[in-house]
């Protein structure tokens, strides 16, 4: 008995001893990620914002990825949102945002938070550089937790990396995205995933869900920022931006090869010589070893990027660029007019469930019992100017500031204002012989060696002149009124984003301009303003006439290329060198003189 | 001084525990590559109602020995295996134990050397240890593409108490039950290892528990199953039958519902109805003769036999769902189940 006793007391002392030990012998490593952790989230935090409608009632998640403001999120957070929404960050302010421009098909929204220039924001990371197994971090607001906007933090492993989910509906493709067992729910779409280095590297927007409910089920998906980042520019551009198409259908082939099944005649892919059963090689630098590998590439990329793609015809590699076509009609991803009825993907019944199907496909989280739903009015009267409606754009007062920003470039080559009489270019081309081109309100003229070509204006379509150089003399036309007039003349411009200029890896802005039918791309760089030339294409299906300026030369006060290399379909036409350059004031003036 | 002699050996104690665990320490990162290649999906049959046909796997040896769960993906002639590196093979069903919900398939390809994993080297491990989750769950990967990866830690090594639809789980031994959602549809035959590479256990269907009713994270630890699948292996395993008795209460028959079936020739006899008596549940349920039943409460009837095996096991008071092919339709029937008279 009193033996026990003693037992029992040796045991409490040892039970002590090794709390104390163990409450001592805490590996500094431990400790060491342990302060990491809550370092890594009080730097972040600041950027994370809780999104709600204007009148309460649901909500979403959100990051700031810039001082002045702008915030990624989710599509499907915004389309229940609206135009104006709310933005809680954890200082504990609402602020108010606004929509920039939306990807319907990734499912990603840009917003710009107001009233400040000086926001928290976070730094981006490498998407492409995760590997499984590695941490991350999910911020934002799932179930509406925080009435304080303070993010909840959940915290977990990456489970998979360039994951391919079908889309939801016709929508909400998920291509070559981020899969992660940290706790997604409603509530966290549209919050940023971060890296264990509190870099921003995805958006979390969707789980897999089939007999748990809708709430996470240990499979998160994020869309990563590389993606985004090449849809940057296309979404500040205030535009309802779409993804893109090869204009071909692949298949796995029993050897494991990716082959084409079918092929559109009118695409570009088709016109560089790509057919049938060609085994796709490569595309946008990346090999391509099966199906859903080609669909993760070309997801990640906006319509009308041109990408540079390797296929074997008949045995032989070839090396072709290729400009992408849209994924969707124009009809298709243009949101309806509020009130109408949302979209239904074809097929596909309103709480029709299939097994991995995904999270809100749109749906709003259910609102929560206690939290405000203070009525607000839904535009803020201070920021009503900052909303301008267009069809094609989600809100096009941010085309116009990015059109400002980027026309500003023009400036560099002189005031053509004045200059709309007829201009005469003449010099010699790369093969020595003579030209002479002139431009007028009547029609564009060239003499080019021996042979002479005419494009007529005044209701005439534009034509192939000279023949195989894709619309050279209207794409001069096109020139000529924007250098005199900008985008006025012209019956539609706009800014369209950014986009890689050649072939290259820089990207360029880009403004589009389209008159009777042909549409010219205007190339500026990004850091100087310097146009460095422009495409034409005279319809839909045909190659473009693609020319690039040379260094700047002075005619009479106002600068031009002094050379035009022409090209089509990337083969060179003929360089344009500009030796003279008349440029004639208006043909008022003239009349006067 | 008692004192301070026991606190110097606790000291030693803890540093012993801890040298060995500094010196092994895989990471976690090391773990996953190595574990990836022995790991395939499995795709075979399924694919209606809420049935997936696709499940994960496990090799256990070069030549193409596979463990995974025992569920109707495998009903099937054609199972196709995808390894790792993207590559599709036929596999065939060698042996299954269903009172341990495991199978084990083989490759039918010649000279394979694979990576695979020993059981023989597979360990225990106790709660609080961090554990890996490794499967296909939700077909997420296809191709060459990794299997998914969660991570965890082990909350308890218990014994399962489960039910599965209405039916209580066969296997009662233990299991890891981990706080990671390893057992989500088609993870099946993944497994859990820890952090640093050990083979723990095998991840079982989805199951809930049968008194809470909640879906369980649980793993099957591999010395439960390394005798079985070895003699599976060798040729030499033989079912232990169940008497019959356990097996089947045989609490209800076909005709207890006015179902009259063709008569029960072949093992397994297609589960036609012939007639059905007017006025019992089946005629008001609107069962037709030349009705061929497919699923009982969402199980797959293969045979005359099957069904009665699960109809004998309802109980009153349950609802029995019948899924029959008429024609090229499949339709869905539902009836209670009434109270036998006496019981």
């Amino acid at each position: 008995m009193n033996y026990r006793i003693q037992m029992a007391g040796l045991l409490t002392v040892l039970a002590a001893l090794l709390t104390v030990e163990s409450a001592h012998a805490v590996d500094p490593a431990v400790l060491a990620a342990q302060q990491k952790r809550i370092d890594v989230v009080a730097k972040v935090a600041p950027s994370v914002c809780a999104i709600f409608p204007p009148g309460g009632g649901g909500g979403g998640s959100g990051v700031i990825i810039s001082p002045d403001g702008y915030a990624l999120t989710n599509f499907h957070v915004t389309r229940g949102a609206g135009i104006f929404m709310k933005c809680g960050l954890n200082d504990g302010i609402m602020y108010d945002a606004v929509i920039v421009g939306i990807d319907p098909t990734g499912d990603v929204a840009l917003i710009k938070l107001l009233g400040r220039n000086d926001f928290p924001s976070a730094p981006m990371g490498d998407s492409d550089k995760l590997k499984v197994g590695d941490w991350s971090y999910a911020m934002g607001n799932p179930f509406l937790l925080a009435t304080d906007f303070q993010p909840t933090v959940t915290y977990g492993i990456i489970s998979g990396v360039h994951r391919y989910q079908y889309p939801a509906g016709t929508f909400l493709e998920y291509t070559d995205c981020i899969q992660v067992d940290t706790s997604i729910n409603p509530g966290n779409s549209g919050g940023p995933l971060f890296n264990d280095d509190g870099e921003l590297v995805g958006i979390n927007g969707r789980g897999s869900f089939e007999k748990r409910g809708r709430v996470n089920s240990g499979a998160g998906y994020a869309i990563s920022i590389n993606q985004i980042k090449y849809f940057m520019g296309h979404l500040r551009s205030g535009r309802v931006v779409d993804h893109a198409t090869l204009g071909a259908t692949v298949a796995t082939e029993a050897d494991g090869s990716v082959v084409v099944g079918s092929i559109l005649e009118e695409s570009e892919a088709y016109r560089r010589g790509l057919r049938i059963d060609d085994e796709i090689v490569a595309f946008a630098g990346r090999p391509v070893r099966s199906v859903n590998q080609f669909k993760n590439i070309l997801g990640i990329y906006p319509k009308g990027w041109k990408l540079p793609l390797v296929y074997r015809h008949e045995g032989e590699a070839q090396r072709v660029l290729v400009r992408l076509r849209a994924l969707h009609r124009k009809s298709e991803i243009t949101p309806k007019k509020k009130g109408g009825p949302r979209p239904q993907p074809p097929g596909k019944k309103p709480g029709d469930k299939k097994p991995g199907d995904k999270k809100p496909d749109g749906k709003k989280p259910v609102p929560i019992p206690g939290h405000p739903m203070v009525k607000k009015p839904a535009v803020p009267e201070k920021y009503k100017h900052m909303h301008i409606p267009k069809e094609g754009f989600a809100n096009y007062y941010f085309n116009q500031l990015e059109q400002e920003r980027t026309l500003k470039g023009l400036k560099q080559l002189g005031d053509f204002s004045s200059a709309t009489g007829p201009w005469v270019l003449s010099g010699k081309t790369d093969r020595g012989l003579d030209y002479e081109l002139a431009i007028a309100d009547a029609g564009i003229g060239m003499n080019l060696g021996p042979r002479s070509f005419l494009q007529e204006l005044d209701g005439a379509d534009p034509i192939d002149e000279p023949p195989g150089s894709g619309g050279l003399l209207f794409a001069m036309h096109h020139l000529k009124l924007l250098l005199t007039s900008g985008g006025k003349n012209f019956t539609e411009f706009y800014y369209l984003g950014t986009e890689p200029f050649d072939g290259g890896s820089e990207q360029v802005d880009v403004i589009v301009a389209v008159l009777t039918g042909a549409e010219s791309r205007w190339y500026f760089n990004p850091k100087n303003g310097a146009l460095l030339g422009f495409d034409t294409r005279l319809a839909d299906d045909a190659d473009e006439c693609e020319i690039r300026f040379g260094k700047l030369v002075e005619f009479e006060g106002r600068k031009l290329p002094s050379e035009l290399k022409v090209s089509r379909g990337g083969e060179a036409y003929v360089t344009l060198k500009i030796e003279q350059a008349t440029l004639t004031e208006s043909p008022k003036k003239n009349d006067k003189k | 001084m008692k004192i301070i002699f026991v606190a110097r050996m606790l000291l030693a104690v803890a540093m012993l525990t801890a040298a060995p665990r500094m010196l092994a320490a895989q990471s976690a990162g090391e773990t996953i590559k190595s574990v990836m290649p022995r790991m395939v999906k499995i795709f075979g049959a399924g694919g209606i109602r809420q049935l997936h046909a696709y499940g994960t796997g496990t090799l256990v040896s070069a030549e193409g020995h596979i463990i995974t769960v025992w569920s109707h993906v495998l009903d099937t002639d054609e199972v196709t295996v995808v390894l790792a590196n993207g590559r599709r093979l036929e596999a065939k069903v060698l042996g299954a134990e269903p009172q341990l919900d495991l199978a084990v398939i083989k490759l039918q390809e010649d000279d394979l050397d694979l990576p695979f994993f020993d059981l023989a080297n597979a360990t225990s491990a106790s709660p609080g240890t961090r554990i890996l989750g490794f499967s296909n769950m939700f077909k997420v990967a296809t191709g060459d593409e990794p299997v998914s990866v969660l991570h965890g830690v082990i909350s308890a090594r218990t014994r399962l108490t489960a039910r599965r639809g209405a039916y209580q789980v066969p296997y009662d031994g233990d299991v890891y039950v981990v706080d990671a959602i390893t057992n989500n549809p088609g993870a099946g035959g993944g497994i859990i290892t820890s952090v640093d590479g050990k083979l723990l256990g095998m991840i079982g269907k989805e199951l809930r528990n049968a008194e809470s009713n909640t879906w369980i994270n649980y793993a099957v630890p591999i010395p439960e199953i390394r005798k079985v699948v070895g003699e599976i292996i060798s040729g030499q395993y033989v079912r232990e039958e169940k008497s019959d008795e356990e097996d089947n209460p045989e609490r209800y028959n076909p005709f207890d519902f006015g179902l009259v079936m063709i008569p029960d020739v072949l093992y397994r006899t297609p589960a036609y109805i012939t007639s059905v008596v007017p006025n019992t549940a089946a005629d008001e349920a609107g069962i037709q003769p030349d009705d061929l039943i497919v699923f009982a409460n969402d199980e797959l009837i293969q045979s005359n036999r099957m069904l009665k095996r699960e109809l004998g096991r309802l109980e009153g008071g349950d609802t029995l769902r019948i899924i029959v092919k008429r024609g090229a339709t499949l339709v869905t029937l539902e009836f209670p189940v009434q109270k036998k008279p006496g019981s």
